[in-house]
């Protein structure tokens, strides 16, 4: 495997970044930019304007075909039977234990066309483990090189998506619906859809035109770049799981918290072992925190109740909009009530005398900052 | 460019030694670094601290990194308006944003610091 920078993938908008003034940081193979400005600047601009966010590095991968619909819909958790060309949906890849293998979205581009737009760090094995369950009648594409995504998130959004598209209505595209719309000559795929719970939109597109794409948006004065430090604390004020901190393969949906996204009345990998915690019921579950005060945990810290061990943060920084700790944990399932009372203290050992080692926090229902507009009802695209 | 009538350590803090009492915090460069600080966790106030000791925390929007103390000696004092306004650091690393003051207990132990040229080669070198 390859260590170190000098391996990493960069997305076709380096040099923009570099430009802009991007702190660079590996994040799952690639090199992107963690902030520009800094990150509440530019969380709290998501949250009041609009923010762009090079999210290229994200994979792409398409099934077509006459059993292309059978066959997605055996794979992923969500229904693909009833989704109609021109909708997407939220789902998971499950393991046959009912872990968790990705997040992802499924665009219906036509009955017979499906996108499936997946994290950047499980591309490989996503790509593997569809190509050894899906039958010879659907052909499976994986075209993450070739396509770039952008992200325009923001209450201002709309506004801007509408003054590049004179003519072509989007004023009521709805959450979760798409679009095919040409901006400039640049063919797009736009969607309602985003990681931020602000309004917003995803734009899919040939990678070629990446470098035009994020100028044409930049030109506007109410957009400014978001790196993933931003991307990571406007997901969190969410409550949306973090592929590979919050949700991963040791972990169920039902555990996750996000049952929702499963549809039980239909066959699907991993149903069987969800069937089987249903029966037997589950420990621990994702829920949502806020600290008494601006001190943060952190990913990995211990949960405790009295004194007792009782589950392990998994996403945790300072809210920019609550000026407080927040994040996600996994907690034993009787503490999760609103406001009860945890303590959350690193897990290395104390090496001040005088260092307060637990931080006061509570169990607060997700999300734990909500937006303006109400974005919030459904989970963004997976990760980063 | 570094101020020049301050001393550095390798972690990147700096100290203003008056008389028999310091003044310290993080240089430019430590909070360019960290990034937006978000809180900063403080020592007692007339806790004795011993030279490269940890004895702080600054916390960032994303992560967290102790701060150590670049001289033994007692602390006298902690810079109340970080409490609310952690920010402060970002936006005056060498005035406003000083975290400690302290009574020195060892003047010998600056011997131990770097001077400004020493610490922009460090900072060269380790970039």
């Amino acid at each position: 495997m390859c260590e170190g920078t000098h391996c990493l993938k960069n997305t076709p908008l380096l040099e923009k970044h570099l430009e802009a003034g991007a702190k660079m940081v590996p994040f799952s193979g690639w090199n992107m930019p963690v902030q520009y400005t800094g990150i509440i600047e530019e969380h709290i601009h998501t949250r009041s304007k609009a923010g762009l966010f090079d999210i290229c590095h994200m994979g792409e991968f398409f099934l077509k075909g006459p059993s292309a619909a059978k066959e997605l819909d055996r794979l992923v958790t969500c229904r693909i039977d009833n989704l109609p060309a021109g909708r997407c949906r939220y789902g998971f890849l499950l393991n046959d234990s009912g872990g968790i293998i990705d997040d992802l979205i499924v665009f219906r581009i036509s009955p017979e066309e499906f996108m499936i737009v997946v994290n950047a760090g499980t591309v490989a094995k996503d790509r593997a483990w569809i190509e050894e369950h899906i039958s010879p009648g659907a052909v499976f594409t994986d075209s993450s090189g070739d396509i770039a995504k952008l992200d325009v998130q923001g209450p201002l959004s709309g506004e801007i998506m509408a003054s590049l598209l004179n003519g072509q209505i989007i004023g009521d595209l709805k959450k979760y619906y798409f679009v095919r719309v040409n901006i400039q000559g640049v063919e797009i795929l736009l969607s309602r859809t985003g990681y931020t719970g602000e309004r917003g939109y995803e734009l899919f597109f040939p990678a070629t035109e990446a470098v035009r794409v994020w100028d044409i948006l930049s030109a506007f004065d109410d957009v400014k770049p978001v790196g993933l430090g931003a991307r990571d604390t406007l997901r969190m004020e969410m409550g949306y799981s973090l592929y590979g901190n919050d949700i991963d393969e040791a972990h169920t949906p039902f555990e996750a918290n996000l049952a929702r996204f499963v549809f039980m009345e239909k066959d699907f990998v991993g149903k069987e072992a969800l069937l089987k915690q249903q029966r037997e019921g589950i420990d621990r579950v994702l829920a949502g925190f806020i600290c008494e005060g601006r001190r943060s945990a952190r990913s990995h810290f211990a949960v405790s109740v009295e004194g007792r061990n009782v589950g392990e943060v998994t996403s945790g920084a300072f809210s920019p909009c609550l000026k407080r700790g927040m994040g996600l944990c996994y907690i034993e399932k009787e503490f999760v009530t609103e406001g009860r009372e945890i303590t959350l203290s690193p897990r290395e050992p104390v090496q001040r005398p005088d260092r307060r080692t637990g931080i006061k926090a509570s169990v607060k229902s997700i999300p734990v900052y909500k937006p303006r507009e109400n974005e919030r009802s459904q989970n963004g695209t997976p990760g980063t | 460019m570094v101020p020049q009538e301050l001393k550095y350590t390798k972690e990147h803090e700096w100290v203003r030694i008056e008389g028999g009492e310091a003044v310290f915090g993080i240089t430019d460069h430590a909070q360019s670094e960290l990034g937006d600080v978000t809180f900063v966790e403080f020592p007692d106030t007339g806790s004795e601290i011993k030279q490269f000791g940890s004895l702080a925390t600054v916390e960032s929007v994303k992560a967290a990194s102790d701060i150590y103390a670049p001289l033994s000696g007692r602390i006298l004092k902690v810079n109340e308006a970080l409490r609310d306004k952690p920010e402060i650091i970002n936006q005056s690393p060498y005035e406003e944003g000083w975290i400690c003051r302290i009574s020195v207990a060892d003047a010998m132990e600056e011997r131990n610091l770097m001077d400004a040229s020493a610490y922009e080669t460090y900072l060269k070198e380790s970039g």
